[in-house]
């Protein structure tokens, strides 16, 4: 029953998964990793943008350190879908630890917004979700590692894909706000009402942009991020009662 | 690859410990029925748009604007031309998966077809 509720909600996430899972199984093995890595890394790892980093990081020189840092700081968002979720989460009993493990972003934002429906397990609904979610992934980059080989085209530039799914994820935020934003003040938007609206959005962009031209292309995300909190936490007085207004003007 | 199949296995390793890590500490922070200081709940509704702002940033961080043409330079056309098409085609019509597989695939053709 949950699960017949769950499947078409998971539908545009099959079609990415599998788009995005065979691009991530073929760029893994015509980099030169053995074709068992890419699904290996597809289940227990399983979290795209890391994916994609990490088949650079497999190719580099041994970095344990370096490697670390990295995770954590792409990693970095989860720690806030977690805090998103853990209302939602609590009381689903043993399936509580998968749920957790397998928070990717598409999982997350299929959970954080469903509504379940009457008479249903919650923890189930989540479940099917989540598991569905994951084996897509994997059946994708199952998919790209074993008939990679048999793909003749010249793969150059594939791995734009990631670049375009942060880049609509983002745009993806910043309509939403906009969006927000024009249902509460009509068509008109004063340019002092736009940075409190999309302050997440700015601080995010121009903080590491400031970052990269200071301190390179290898070395401007630390700096960024303590950046954007620092920014963040400043303007939170300014900030915090314009995204509230949002959020409010979007429930009722 | 340069790593032997130790330092692959301990590097996925890490990669798994990290990423749990970063997927659990809220819950392990905030167990049921305690609650979440406000500053908390504020940073989780702002930080998460500012981190896909700072990693489409760090997607185009090597990203070569000045080498001239003549010395194989391209002023970063594809990565822009790929940002615009993704972004348009995002706009117009809120698909992210259409959006994805135009935007690569415009990159991908300038990239080895025009440079």
């Amino acid at each position: 029953m949950e699960l017949k509720a769950a499947f078409p909600k998971t539908i545009p996430v099959l079609a990415g998964y599998l788009f995005l899972g065979i691009t991530y199984g073929i760029l893994a093995v015509t980099s030169g990793l053995p074709a068992w890595m890419p699904v290996l890394t597809a289940l227990v790892v399983y979290t795209g943008s890391m994916e994609f980093l990490l088949v650079s990081i497999l190719l580099a020189p041994f970095n344990p350190f370096s490697v670390l840092a990295t995770t954590l700081m792409v990693g970095a968002r989860h720690i806030f879908y977690g805090l998103a979720m853990l209302t939602k989460y609590r009381g689903t009993g043993k399936a509580k630890f998968y749920l957790i493990y397998t928070t990717s972003d598409e999982t997350f934002a299929l959970n954080c917004d469903a509504v379940i429906p009457k008479g249903m397990s919650k923890a189930k609904y989540y479940f099917w979700v989540s598991f569905l979610d994951q084996m897509y992934w994997v059946a994708g980059a199952a998919l790209g590692a074993f008939s990679g080989s048999y793909i003749t085209f010249r793969t150059e530039g594939l791995d734009f894909v990631m670049t375009a799914m942060f880049l609509c994820i983002f745009q993806n935020q910043w309509l939403r706000d906009r969006d927000l934003l024009r249902q509460k003040n009509g068509s008109k938007t004063t340019w002092r009402k736009l940075f409190p609206a999309h302050a997440g959005e700015l601080t995010g962009v121009f903080c590491s942009l400031v970052c990269l031209l200071i301190f390179g292309a290898e070395r401007f995300i630390i700096p960024s991020m303590i950046l954007i909190l620092a920014v963040l936490a400043a303007g939170r007085k300014r900030i915090e009662p314009a995204v509230d207004g949002l959020q409010k003007g979007e429930k009722s | 690859m340069t790593m032997t199949v130790t330092q692959a296995v301990i590097t996925v390793g890490i990669v798994i410990a990290g990423t749990v890590f970063t997927r659990f500490i809220s819950y392990i922070a905030f167990p049921e029925g305690k609650k979440i200081p406000p500053f908390i709940l504020y940073l989780g509704k702002v930080l998460g748009p500012a981190v896909f702002g700072l990693l489409v940033v760090y997607c185009f961080r090597n990203t070569d604007f000045l080498t001239s043409f003549a010395d194989g330079g391209t002023h970063g056309i594809p990565e822009l031309t790929g940002l615009l098409v993704t972004c348009g085609t995002f706009r117009k019509s809120r698909s992210m998966m259409l959006a994805m597989a135009l935007g690569t695939a415009a990159y991908m053709v300038l990239l080895q077809a025009v440079f």
